[in-house]
Parts: structure tokens; C-alpha cells; sequence
């Protein structure tokens, strides 16, 4: 995209509201580009866009587990369930990058092939380039924009340990899939990050004893409620293969988005993870310095939470007094 | 001494690998062929054909008739077949995933030329695992396939004694990129995941076991290193009979024997001065040929003009002379086993072994080939051994005479005429083919067809051996297309892994590369975000090897690389550069059908409303289309004789750059 060609933030985002493809993928190279002028129109858009119910409401699912576990797999299962009961499914894929070239293979979208001709299904893949804890500083503004378009926004990430707890303070609802037989899954949820999920799923019941064994593991271990409260978290078993598991898997994150709903939490919760994530990017665009300027992150992040200013609006207001502070301090050549 | 006392032994069988356009073309090539002195038919499958679609389907558009014959039913197999008597005939039929089905139609032809199929000969390549490798031309699941692939070998046992039932490959993993150890571990490996399957099934009493062992045989490749290569074959024959006699309880030797064919090497065959290749492939063939205990059975040898597109028929002839020559003029059938008893050879042999054994038991660690291969594991290794290889030839390590060294040449007489050298595939082949088929459908018993289609459905789902209701299908009129959908829709389809998620290979920093990082960075940052390149392989072609290795250099150089795998339509291919921001579209076609899949994607991309992403292209791209191609607006086309993959990342930059309004590095 040229700098000169920057879409009309107000236009793309109402189009994207619609749904429309074009505009969906316009918007997200958009939230990717890193240029000021192109950051500058992208909180325009994001800002206009959060004025629109839309973004207030669908669902936004984590799913996250070691490599090569099945997420990718279950992934593809989910969105058939998803499109039979008549939902629009958005993904964004977070793949590792190579640390000495930069470049990466986005493998995900590979397993997640889906019917060529369905509007209903859109599938971006995402390099993390080594930020915010492995996970991709685009995911979340990316999210925004699919949550938009889409009545299930679902975000794989891969990974054991930090990337874990980062997905789920983005999301409504946080899986973690397990690989049968590896040591791994039972090791991780007892090295206290117990809190993350709010489903586990063992995926590949079709290798049998081994996955059986893994899930009574499992199920003795997260016999509990989920710290959030009100939530008691579901061990599952399921195949992407063969298919099997994947409705009851997609009832569990329904009954799960059905609660927070219930309880009026899906708003608050939104708000205080857009909150932290505006915090986070105040402070790679201008450093500590800026934040400084503003008051300090406890302040900020209590405005944030209180206004009932749309964030991204909030966002942009607060990008444009920092770099006001710049320019007040800049030298007239 | 008198030549007529000397003893001489029998040539091993010359086949010459064949089939394009249509049955009946195919069957005059057969025939004359055979009227040239060839003594068994080696058939090749036009994609549709092995990858379980009729001609008419979407997918099939571009490549009916192409690489191989279109066999859509039995009339198009009686026409491949007529004058030709199947009973005296040793056919070899290259066909994995829908090979019961082809076995079904020639069974079913057998019966109308009135040949008893007891008395058949050939074989069915029927190696599905090599195909989720190298190949591509699988369909289903790993499972239910190895199913597929036990119920053929089990119903010829019983059916057809004198059939081939399976040639397990290690051909395809060389052209791959494997080494020789590799070789001889992942087709043993593979032997062992076919045997155990066709002894879980049940399906053989433990009596007549040792028969099925008997009569697995393989498919081999011979490499340029034509020593090391025979040392392979020694090697192959070792371990067989080990594990024949040790796993399986073989007792009787000529049931362990290592029955095996082999086309040479195609994948060292260059663009470059193709009359190199002559001498590549005669010596290759020694390869297979020299060590009398370890001599194919079987030969077919690819033409001087591989990497420039299909044969002709005078290219194949001289291909057929090679084999003859060697045969029937030389002494060599005239002696024993020139290299028994000698140290070195024996030395290398040893080396072989141990290495694969290791190998094997990796594999065998994961619990076998099949979970290897879905894991990824062994695509991964083969990879791997690719980029090596790429590697060594970019950085001359690898001498290539007239690649990377000794380009300068004379202008050759041999690509200067009106073909350019090589077989153009007549594009009237496949409305005619479509019509004909069409014609077929409407001229038989829907009722038959049904009903026989049932029972079909109803095997593949309740586990009985496919092939008797894959003859009666065959006998009924049944198509190709309908047959595999049944089976389609029981099983399931798959997708391979792609193996490119290899950890870098041997990092050796070269200036050349260095600089391209610093391109591709630099012109991320200008451009806003990384450089993002799809790969995408359009269309039914399974050559991988070419986007395999751009997409691991294209990540070495720094460029976000989205690749699917093969076999995606133009319309995936086109979403997918839309949903993942593609800065560049990189097609890679070797099958032939380059203009119609471009075609279709431009479609496809403006259909879809994405505009200025540039488009480039690699594979057999003859000259010609190459022009075309760019008047369409390709912006680079690349082919066998590009080998510096920096260069062709500095290309790539460039284009994205231009397409950008940037001012291009070069
Ligand atoms: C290796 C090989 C195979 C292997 C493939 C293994 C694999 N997984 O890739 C095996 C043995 C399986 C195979 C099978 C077949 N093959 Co084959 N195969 C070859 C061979 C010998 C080499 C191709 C290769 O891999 N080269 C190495 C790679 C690295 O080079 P490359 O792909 O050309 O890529 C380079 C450039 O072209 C460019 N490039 C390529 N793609 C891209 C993409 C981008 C984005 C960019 C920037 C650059 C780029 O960069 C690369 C770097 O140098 C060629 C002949 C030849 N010598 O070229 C025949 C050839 C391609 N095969 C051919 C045929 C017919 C077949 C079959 C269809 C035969 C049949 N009837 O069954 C089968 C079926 C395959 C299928 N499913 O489609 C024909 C195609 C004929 C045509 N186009 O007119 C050829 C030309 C041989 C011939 N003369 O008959 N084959
Ligand atoms: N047996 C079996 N294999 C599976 C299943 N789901 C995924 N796989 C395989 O596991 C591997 C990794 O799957 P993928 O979805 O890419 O995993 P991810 O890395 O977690 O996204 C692939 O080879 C899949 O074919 C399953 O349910 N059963
Ligand atoms: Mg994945």
C-alpha cells in the first residue's frame, strides 16, 4: 500500500462492518503497516470502527497448546461445525518466525483449507516477531477487525508457557489443546499457569489408550472451577481427523460465551484487556518517557477503563497529545 | 573366442515410459514401440486420471492428455489395449491411489479380449506412503489408502499369482532429494508398514504368506555417482533378504530375492546443454546393470530432453538404443558378478547398511512409516537433504558441468528446430477426450452403474476387499471420477505435510545472501510490513521440490512465506493471497498446464477484487509461453537453469519493489 493510497478510515471502516472481503483484507494489511502515516489512519479506523456495535459483540476464542498438538486441525473441524450452524468464522494464525532472517513459514493455513468458494470463513496467518511475549503486537487490533466481520473470531498461537497467558488476556474464552502421551501437557498446567484455560482438549482420541490416559491426567488434574469464578473447566477429548469431539467442543465455548454473557462480563472484560493492550502500545510507540508525560501507566490505564469513550478514540487522543509533547520539545530548524 | 559358445544372459525387460493425449494415440505409441524391439508397456497416467477425477471435471482442465493417457472408463482402456493381447503382454502401470480401479478396468478388459486374468502379468506401482513424500498423487487419508493398497496385493495373490501387486519406491525419494541411505531406509520402511498391514488384515492365511513377500518387488532410482549407487543396489538386496527371512519367516531364498526396476535419475538432468544428459543417463544405467546379483529386471530411461518438456517419440527411441546398446553390444551379460569379493565395494555396501538401519529405526521408533510420514518427519529429512543438495550446487561444492561450471556452449542443433526440441501435446486432445466421455456416460445403464456403485459404497465402508466391486464398477460403465468420489466420500481427502518446517540447514553466511536479507528488510520497512510471498501450486501437479525450495530460501532470505502445499484451485489460491496480504503471488507449474492455471488465477483475483499484487512463475516453462506469459503481465519467469536462488530472491524484491512504485535494485 502506498502512503499515498491510504484508504478513507471512515469508509473502510464501514465497509468492513459489512463484511466485506475486500475491506477486511485492506484493513488488516492496514493494522499491519508500520508507517506513522499509516498508523495515524489505522486508530482513525480503529476508532470509527469501535463506534460500530458490531465489534461489541461475536465471540473471541484463544486456542493454544504445544506444537503440533492439533490446533490448526481442530481449527478446521470447528469452523465446519461453525459454518453448519450458520456462524462466520474469522482466524488469525500465529506462527513462530526465524529469529536470524526474519522470515517465517505461516504453516497453519495449510490444515484450515476449507471450501474455496465460502465468504464465511476468512484465514490470516501472522508471524510473531519476537514481541509482547511471542505474540504478534497486530493480534489484537487484528482481532478487532475480524470481530467486526464475524460472528466467531477464533486466534490459534502456539506455544507452551508466556504466549499462553498473552492469548488469554486478549480473549472471551481461552482453550488449551493437548498432545496425547507427551508429559508435557500435565507438566504445564502443573507449573501454575492452571488459570489459563477455560477448556481443555485432548485432542487425537483416535490414537486410543495413549489419549485416554492423557485425559484422565488431565481431568484429574483441572477437576476445579476457573479462577475467573463461575466456570467449571471442561476436559475434553476429541479428533480433528475423524471429526469426533468437535460439536461437544464447540457446545463447551457456546456455554462458556453464554456465561460471561449471563453475567454481563464479556464488556468489562473486553474493556480491561483493550485497556492493557493500549498501554502496552502507547509505550513501544513512545516509550516510557511519553507514558510519563500522560500521567503514568496507573492513570492512564484507570481513564481508560472508566470513560465510556470508544478506546480507540480514546487511543488516537492520547497518540496525539504525546506526539504534541514531541513537537512542543522539537527544536525549529 | 567363438561367439557362439559364449553364454550370454537375458536383458533385463526395456520399457520406455508412455502415454499422452488419448487411448487410441497411446495405443499406436505402444505399438510401434513394440514393433522397435521394447518388450513390456510402461504406462503413464495423464493427473485426472491418478488423482481420481474424469476428464471434464474443473479440476482436470488443462491437463487431460497432458503427461500421460486419459483413462476415464473401459472403453478408453480397451482402445489403450486393442490389438494388444493382454495375455502375452507384461504391462506396468504407474498408478497408486486409484490403482485398484485401473487394475479393475484392465481385469475387466482381460475378460472382453476373452484372456483368462489368472494369466495377467504386470504390476501396479500401488505404493500410496512414497506418494504423501514425492509424488503427490494420493487422495485419501494414510489409512484407509494402505487399505486400498492391502486389498489390491491381497486380491492378486489369490486372483492373479503372476501380477506385481505393489513396486515400492524408492525412485520418487531420490528425485526428492533423498541420499542413498535414505533411500533404503524409508523404502524398506515402507515395505514393513505394507507387509504388516496385509498380515493385520487378515486377509492371507500364514501359509501363503510367504508368497505375498515374494511378490513385493521395487522401484529404484540410479543416481550420477554411479559407484556408490551399485554399492545402493548390494545393499538393497542385503536387507531385503535379512528381513524377509527374519521378520517375515521367508524360508525359501528365491521367494527373498530383491526383484527390482528402475528408471535413472531425472532430477540432475539439466536444461543446460541437454545432450549432457545423454551420458548421465548411460551411466546411471551401469549403476543398475554392472553388479550381475544385484541387476534390475526392469529398465525405462528418461530422454536427453527431460528438463525441457515431454519426449518425442524419435527422444524416446533414443533413449530405447541406449538399452540396447548396452545389452546387446557389450560383453557385460557375458560374465558373472564383476564386483563380488572386492573390498571397496564391499566397504561402501557395509557403510549403506548401517546408516539405513539407523534410519529404520528411527522410523520405527515413531512407531512406523505411516506415523512418520503424517508427523511430517520424513517429508522434513527429504527436504532437508534438498536444500543441501540446492545448497552445494549454488555454492559449486556440487559440480554440474554446464550449470555451475563449463556453461560457455555452441548453439545446439538438437533445440533449434520448430518444436524446440520437444512433444507438444495436441490441445484438440482434450475437447475430443471430454466428448467422447460425455458420450460414453449417456450410452450406458444408469440402473447398472447405480447398483454397481452401491456395493462399492457399501465395501469401502464395511471393510471388505475393494476389488470385486471395483471389476463389477469396471464391467458397469462406471467413470474414474465416479468410482473415486464413492471412496472420496467414505474416507475422506488429506493433505501432506509439507516438510519446509526444517530448522536451517548448515548456516554458512555468504555476501550474496547477506545482501538479499538486507533487500528484503529494507523494502519491508519501505513498504510499511515484512515482504509477505505466497507460494501457491496450482492445479493437479505434485512436482514440489521447486516451491519447496523457494519457500525455504524465500524464509532464509527473510520473506514471510504462506505455502499450502500442492493441488490448490486458482480460486484458493487467489483468496489466499487476498486474506494473507500477499506482496507477491509465486506460482510453481511443472505439469505442463502453465497457461490455463494463469489464466484462471487472474480470473480468479479480479474476481475477488485484488489488484496490483504481481504474479510470477517457475517450472517447465518452455520459451515460447514464457513470452506469453509475460504479455499476460507475469512479471518473471523462472526454470530449471535458474540455480543461484539468491538471484532469483533479488528478482523477487524487484518485482515486488516495481509494483510498488520503489525504484528497483537492479
Ligand atoms: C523431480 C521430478 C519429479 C519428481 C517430483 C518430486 C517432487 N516432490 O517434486 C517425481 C519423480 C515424483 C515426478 C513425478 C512426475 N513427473 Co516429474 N520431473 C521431475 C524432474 C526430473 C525435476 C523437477 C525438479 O524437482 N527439479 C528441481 C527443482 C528445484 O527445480 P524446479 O522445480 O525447476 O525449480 C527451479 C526453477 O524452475 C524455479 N522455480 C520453480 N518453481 C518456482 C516458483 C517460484 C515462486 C519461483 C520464484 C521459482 C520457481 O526455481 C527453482 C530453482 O532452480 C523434471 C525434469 C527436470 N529435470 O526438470 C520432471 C518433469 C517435471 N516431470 C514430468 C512428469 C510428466 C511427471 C509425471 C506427471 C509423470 C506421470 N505421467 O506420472 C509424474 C507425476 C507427478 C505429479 N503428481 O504431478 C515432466 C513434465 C512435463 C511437462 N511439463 O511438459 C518433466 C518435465 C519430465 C519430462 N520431461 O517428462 N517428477
Ligand atoms: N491421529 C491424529 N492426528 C491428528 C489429529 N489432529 C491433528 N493431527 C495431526 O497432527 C499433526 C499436527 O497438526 P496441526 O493441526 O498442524 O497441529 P498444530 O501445530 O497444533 O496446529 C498433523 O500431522 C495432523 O495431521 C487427530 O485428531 N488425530
Ligand atoms: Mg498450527
Amino acid at each position: 500500500m502506498n502512503s499515498s493510497e491510504l484508504p478513507d478510515p471512515a469508509e473502510l471502516a464501514d465497509a468492513v462492518s459489512r463484511g466485506e472481503r475486500a475491506a477486511l483484507a485492506t484493513a488488516l494489511n492496514l493494522l499491519d503497516d508500520r508507517r506513522s502515516e499509516s498508523r495515524q489512519c489505522a486508530a482513525q479506523f480503529l476508532a470509527r470502527l469501535q463506534q460500530d456495535e458490531s465489534c461489541a459483540g461475536g465471540r473471541l476464542i484463544g486456542i493454544t497448546g504445544p506444537p503440533g498438538a492439533g490446533k490448526s486441525s481442530l481449527t478446521a473441524a470447528l469452523i465446519t461445525v461453525w459454518r453448519q450452524r450458520g456462524l462466520r468464522v474469522g482466524v488469525l494464525a500465529v506462527d513462530p518466525s526465524s529469529p536470524v532472517s526474519g522470515g517465517a513459514l505461516l504453516g497453519d493455513r495449510l490444515r484450515m483449507k476449507t471450501s474455496s468458494d465460502d465468504d464465511g470463513v476468512f484465514v490470516r496467518s501472522l508471524a510473531c516477531r519476537g514481541e509482547f511475549g511471542g505474540l504478534s503486537a497486530e493480534v489484537w487490533p487484528m482481532s478487532l477487525v475480524m470481530l467486526a466481520a464475524f460472528d466467531v473470531t477464533l486466534i490459534e498461537t502456539v506455544g507452551v508457557g508466556q504466549r499462553e497467558i498473552d492469548v488469554s488476556r486478549m480473549c472471551d474464552t481461552t482453550c488449551y489443546v493437548a498432545q496425547p502421551g507427551s508429559g508435557d501437557s500435565v507438566q504445564f498446567l502443573k507449573a501454575g499457569i492452571l488459570e489459563v484455560p477455560h477448556i481443555l482438549v485432548v485432542n487425537k482420541e483416535d490414537m486410543g489408550a495413549v489419549a485416554r490416559r492423557t485425559l484422565s491426567e488431565l481431568g484429574a488434574a483441572m477437576n476445579r472451577e476457573h479462577s475467573d469464578g463461575h466456570w467449571q473447566v471442561p476436559v475434553l477429548s476429541a479428533s480433528a481427523t475423524r471429526g469426533s469431539g468437535i460439536e461437544a467442543l464447540a457446545d463447551a465455548m457456546e456455554q462458556h460465551h453464554e456465561m460471561l454473557l449471563a453475567r454481563n462480563e464479556l464488556g468489562p472484560r473486553r474493556q480491561r484487556y483493550q485497556a492493557q493492550w493500549i498501554l502496552k502500545r502507547l509505550l513501544d510507540e513512545f516509550g516510557s518517557f511519553g507514558i510519563e508525560r500522560l500521567g503514568g501507566e496507573r492513570e492512564i490505564f484507570d481513564q481508560l477503563q472508566v470513560q465510556d469513550l470508544a478506546l480507540f478514540e480514546q487511543y488516537e487522543q492520547l497518540r496525539q497529545r504525546t506526539v504534541g509533547f514531541y513537537n512542543d520539545i522539537q527544536p525549529v530548524l | 573366442m567363438n561367439q557362439k559358445t559364449v553364454q550370454r544372459d537375458r536383458p533385463w525387460l526395456m520399457r520406455t515410459y508412455s502415454g499422452h493425449s488419448s487411448a487410441t494415440a497411446s495405443n499406436e505409441l505402444y505399438r510401434m514401440n513394440l514393433s522397435k524391439g521394447q518388450t513390456g508397456l510402461s504406462v503413464a497416467f495423464d493427473l485426472p486420471t491418478q488423482t481420481g477425477y474424469d476428464s471434464d471435471h474443473p479440476l482436470a482442465r488443462g491437463e487431460v492428455g497432458k503427461v500421460g493417457v486419459p483413462i476415464s472408463h473401459i472403453a478408453d482402456m480397451e482402445s489403450l489395449f486393442d490389438q494388444i493381447p493382454l495375455g502375452q503382454m507384461n504391462t506396468s502401470m504407474t498408478i497408486n491411489a486409484t490403482a485398484p480401479w485401473l487394475l479393475a478396468l484392465y481385469v475387466a478388459v482381460a475378460e472382453r479380449q476373452g484372456v483368462d486374468p489368472s494369466q495377467l502379468q504386470g504390476t501396479t506401482q500401488n505404493d500410496v506412503l512414497k506418494e504423501y513424500l514425492s509424488r503427490g498423487t494420493y487422495i485419501f487419508p494414510p489409512e484407509p489408502s494402505v487399505r486400498l493398497t492391502t486389498d489390491l496385493i491381497a486380491y492378486t495373490v489369490d486372483n492373479i499369482p503372476k501380477w506385481n501387486p505393489t513396486n515400492i519406491c524408492s525412485y520418487h525419494l531420490q528425485e526428492a532429494g533423498a541420499t542413498p541411505t535414505q533411500e533404503l531406509a524409508y523404502a524398506l520402511s515402507t515395505a514393513i508398514a505394507i507387509l504388516d498391514a496385509v498380515q493385520a488384515s487378515g486377509q492371507i492365511a500364514q501359509e501363503r504368506f510367504q508368497a505375498v513377500v515374494g511378490r513385493i518387488s521395487f522401484f529404484v532410482n540410479a543416481g550420477i555417482r554411479f559407484v556408490e549407487e551399485t554399492c545402493k543396489m548390494r545393499a538393497f538386496g542385503r536387507m531385503w533378504d535379512t528381513m524377509a527371512q527374519e521378520r517375515y519367516g521367508v524360508d525359501d531364498p528365491k521367494q527373498r530375492r530383491f526383484r527390482y526396476g528402475v528408471q535413472v535419475n531425472s532430477l540432475g538432468l539439466t536444461e543446460s546443454q541437454p545432450e549432457n544428459n545423454v551420458q548421465r543417463i548411460v551411466l546411471e544405467m551401469l549403476a543398475v546393470t554392472l553388479s550381475k546379483n544385484a541387476r534390475a529386471r526392469a529398465i525405462q530411461l528418461p530422454a536427453w530432453n527431460e528438463a525441457l518438456g515431454l519426449p518425442r517419440p524419435w527422444d524416446q527411441q533414443w533413449a530405447l538404443r541406449m538399452q540396447q546398446v548396452l545389452a546387446l553390444e557389450t560383453d557385460l551379460l557375458e560374465y558373472g558378478d564383476l564386483l563380488d569379493g572386492s573390498p571397496m565395494v564391499e566397504a561402501k555396501v557395509q557403510e549403506l547398511i548401517v546408516g539405513a538401519e539407523a534410519e529404520m529405526a528411527r522410523v520405527a521408533e515413531q512407531g512406523g512409516m505411516v506415523q512418520a510420514i503424517e508427523s511430517g518427519y520424513v517429508k522434513r529429512e527429504l527436504v532437508q537433504s534438498h536444500t543441501r543438495r540446492m545448497r552445494n550446487i549454488e555454492s559449486g561444492d556440487l559440480k554440474i558441468v554446464g550449470v555451475n561450471c563449463f556453461q560457455e556452449t555452441a548453439q545446439s542443433p538438437l533445440t533449434s528446430g520448430t518444436d524446440a526440441g520437444i512433444m507438444k501435446v495436441n490441445v484438440q486432445a482434450e475437447r475430443d477426450q471430454i466428448v467422447a466421455l460425455q458420450a460414453f456416460r449417456a450410452a450406458r445403464s444408469q440402473g447398472e452403474v447405480d447398483a454397481s456403485l452401491a456395493q462399492l459404497r457399501a465395501a469401502a465402508a464395511d471393510g471388505a476387499n475393494i476389488m470385486p466391486s471395483s471389476i463389477v464398477c469396471a464391467r458397469a460403465g462406471v467413470t474414474t471420477g465416479e468410482w473415486s468420489e464413492v471412496l472420496r466420500d467414505v474416507f475422506g481427502e488429506y493433505r501432506a505435510p509439507t516438510g519446509i518446517d526444517i530448522s536451517m540447514v548448515g548456516q554458512t553466511g555468504s555476501a550474496a545472501l547477506d545482501d538479499v536479507r538486507e533487500r528484503v528488510r529494507k523494502t519491508g520497512e519501505e513498504l510499511g510490513r515484512p515482504l509477505r510471498l505466497l507460494i501457491g501450486k496450482p492445479g493437479l501437479d505434485g512436482h514440489s521440490n521447486g516451491a519447496e525450495q523457494i519457500a525455504v530460501k524465500g524464509r532464509d532470505a527473510g520473506f514471510e512465506i504462506v505455502y499450502e502445499g500442492i493441488r490448490l484451485t486458482p480460486a484458493q489460491i487467489a483468496r489466499a493471497a487476498q486474506e494473507e496480504g500477499a506482496h507477491l503471488i509465486g506460482l510453481s507449474v511443472l505439469s505442463g498446464s502453465h497457461l490455463e492455471l494463469v489464466e484462471d488465477i487472474y480470473g480468479e483475483l479480479e474476481k475477488i477484487g485484488v489488484s496490483g499484487v504481481p504474479l510470477i512463475i517457475g517450472g517447465i516453462i518452455p520459451e515460447d509461453d514464457a513470452r506469453q506469459l509475460k504479455d499476460q503481465g507475469v512479471a518473471a519467469v523462472f526454470t530449471p537453469k535458474d540455480v543461484d536462488m539468491n538471484a532469483i530472491m533479488a528478482d523477487m524484491v524487484d518485482v515486488i519493489r516495481r509494483a510498488n512504485g520503489l525504484e528497483a535494485y537492479a
